[in-house]
């Protein structure tokens, strides 16, 4: 394997990693204030849907991002409706909004473009186009830096970037700032937060909102910036591996990146080698596919470290009287 | 405190939080342009206005039947499974592998050990989540997730490598002997003449409702049953009273994975005669929103397999018929999911303090 086919699959796993690293960082600010969250797969999927629709309508990939990140936080209002006001069961509710977002977004994807419940190819404005960093071109011949700078860092839609900045940001905001204090008091121990003055219910609804932005700003990605539109069920299951890979992390930002990168780039080697030939045994494409998913089990069974959730995880935080 | 009549419970409450999921749904269908009434006219007329109708209808609720139950079981322990799809995807492995590997001289010897079969490969797959909850305290929910992709995992491996017949592009299993078909509602005797050779319903329907008679014996009438209940209630006063929590969650687990992976006896064995990529069809999530209409009582989870029948059927007719997608179906099953489950208390809470003052009313007068 040469060093231009490296950093090609490296590039390809960035892509591919983005819509996890946003939606695992959205997960993390819901359940690290005590919302559990298994409807990110839904958020993300609603979002896709109304930013390609969107987009093709208007021709503009910012308007098809607006309504995206609006689909994905109604689907936030109805969690949060569920779990905090309500009290109800958080995991049914996520479910709830996973079946709602697949069923919701063909219903309309059929009845707006009669194309079987896909949206029109995105061309031009209507995506967001891969930005050439300054010096990018310049550089591409520079041994080893050059191909690294222009392909890998270079090149990328402006929601990679965005994605990225979101790491230090979400670890600056959570363990640097007087609000990230409360969001993790609220996940851990809403009663102390309570008898401080301040409002559980605000804290937690301002998180899930968060979580809506979030994951819609990976869904919205998935369809206009990795592909050119809306397909029915885009999101195929990556919503559950960003939270998969946000138990991997153990709801910490910074891990976050490396375990959704880690995905990224498992997708990205299973795309380009379907089998692994490791010499004694090959490995098919289906055990790729499920690395993640198997990984997570043997991280929650506590094989490789504890991942241990926010403590006030999935209760609803009754006010006492 | 006075508590609220059972019937309120049991019939009023899910009936009204049903009420509301068919409005919304109904409110869609405007939003998108089409009639409503017509459409619940085609969905009656597709799913019961004929015999043919019928036989889907009860073939998808037999399907439906068997997930909810495994929801609802799991569900007294206080276990979440959500993990029915990749139970009944390993069930229909275990089905398919014992009717390829015996020449089976009679449907009925062949339905028994396709049972076990089944039901084995369902509970196996149940089995390592429920260790996992039960000794090492991993979630229950997120396992039987990550479960249920990598039974999809395995069953596309399975078939792409090792079951598919060779020179054959399609991954799927060979054809299962012509002795080891079901007989369907049109083999029966008097009825038999009225459903024609296609439906697809067939002498699994009458194990499913066997097997909510034998879930309700589990769980009212056994110990195992009494302490299922007990410790879904309460861990800590269950462990109090000497109920061992790993015993608990790997019976209430096992059972719940083996009902799961019985499914593969209707939609495997009985109508497909062979093992293809994605037989469950969602069945088994399904069963997550008949479990929660039925309250997770047998009797509840048997009607409201019937009403998610006739939804898949007319659903699937209402796509034939008029331009609405057939993926109003799941938006109905989110809603009911979500206002049975997880908006309980939107009308649970006023229409109890209701029937608290009204019985306080009472009590003064």
């Amino acid at each position: 394997m040469d060093f231009g086919t490296i950093i090609e699959i490296l590039d390809s796993a960035v892509r591919l990693g983005t819509p996890l690293l946003l939606a695992c960082l959205a997960g993390l600010f819901s359940e690290r204030a005590g919302i559990f969250d298994i409807g990110l797969e839904g958020k993300m999927l609603m979002a896709a849907f109304f930013s390609g629709a969107v987009a093709a309508v208007t021709g503009n990939a910012w308007l098809g991002l607006l309504a995206g990140v609006a689909g994905s936080m109604s689907l936030a209002f109805v969690h949060g409706l569920a779990s905090i006001t309500f009290r109800g069961n958080q995991l049914i509710s996520g479910v709830a909004v996973n079946f709602l977002a697949s069923g919701f977004t063909v219903l309309i994807a059929q009845s707006w473009f009669q194309q079987g419940g896909r949206t029109p190819q995105l061309s031009g404005n209507g995506r967001f186009d891969p930005i050439t960093l300054p010096g990018a071109d310049a550089i591409k011949d520079v041994p080893f830096f050059g191909p690294i700078y222009s392909n890998l860092i270079s090149g990328h839609s402006i929601l990679v970037y965005v994605a990225f900045a979101m790491v230090p940001i979400t670890w600056w905001v959570l363990f640097r700032t007087r609000f990230g204090l409360r969001l993790r008091a609220v996940g851990e121990n809403p009663e102390s937060v309570d008898t401080a003055g301040i409002s559980v219910i605000r804290m937690r609804y301002t998180a899930v909102a968060i979580t809506g932005v979030l994951a819609g700003l990976g869904g919205v990605y998935l369809a206009t910036g990795l592909a050119a539109g809306f397909v029915k069920e885009m999101t195929a299951g990556r919503g559950y591996i960003a939270l998969a890979a946000l138990i991997f992390a153990k709801w910490r930002p910074v891990p976050a990146l490396g375990a959704t990168m880690l995905f990224g780039l498992l997708e990205a080697i299973s795309n380009r080698y379907p089998n692994i030939d490791l010499g004694v045994i090959t490995l098919p494409i289906q055990f790729m596919q499920a690395v993640p998913y198997i990984l997570t089990v043997i991280i929650l069974a506590g094989f490789i470290g504890k991942a241990i959730p926010p403590r006030a995880g999935g209760q609803p935080y009754v006010k006492e009287r | 405190m006075e508590k609220t009549p059972k019937w309120v419970d049991v019939a009023l409450i899910p009936l009204l939080n049903l009420l509301i999921a068919f409005v919304i749904s109904g409110i869609v269908v405007l939003l998108i342009g089409e009639d409503p009434i017509k459409a619940i006219k085609v969905m009656v007329s597709g799913a019961l206005g004929s015999p043919y109708g019928w036989g889907y209808t009860l073939y998808y609720a037999t399907n439906f039947i068997f997930t909810g139950l495994a929801v609802a079981v799991a569900y007294h322990a206080s276990q979440f499974n959500i993990g029915g799809e990749g139970q009944a995807t390993l069930g229909g492995l275990g089905v398919a592998l014992v009717l390829l590997a015996f020449p089976w001289p009679h449907w009925s010897i062949a339905l028994i050990a396709a049972m076990a079969g089944g039901a084995i490969f369902g509970a196996a797959w149940a089995a390592i989540p429920a260790y996992l909850q039960a000794k090492r305290g991993s979630h229950i929910v997120i396992t039987t997730i990550m479960f249920n992709f990598i039974g999809a995992a395995v069953l596309n491996y399975m078939l792409v490598n090792v079951l598919r017949p060779r020179g054959s592009m399609d991954p799927a299993t060979a054809r299962f002997g012509p002795a080891t078909h079901l007989p369907t509602f049109h083999d029966f005797p008097l009825v038999g003449q009225f459903f024609s050779k296609s439906v697809p319903a067939n002498v699994s329907f009458f194990v499913a409702i066997l097997a909510c008679y034998l879930v309700w014996v589990l769980i009212w009438r056994t110990k195992l049953g009494f302490e299922i209940r007990a410790f879904g209630r309460s861990e800590s006063a269950a462990r109090y009273a000497g109920i061992s929590p790993v015993k608990i969650v790997m019976a209430a687990m096992l059972i719940s994975g083996a009902l799961a992976g019985l499914m593969a006896i209707n939609n495997v064995m009985g109508e497909a005669h062979r093992l293809v990529l994605n037989s469950v069809e969602g069945a088994g999530f399904i069963g997550i929103a008949v479990a929660l209409m039925g309250r997770n009582h047998p009797f509840g989870v048997f009607l409201a397999a019937l009403l998610f029948g006739f939804l898949y059927q007319g659903g699937g007719e209402l796509a034939l018929e008029t331009t609405i997608p057939r993926e109003l179906i799941t938006v109905i099953q989110a809603l009911v999911i979500l206002f049975t489950g997880a908006f309980d208390n939107m009308l649970r809470a006023p229409i109890e303090s209701f029937f608290v003052a009204r019985a306080n009313a009472r009590k003064e007068a």
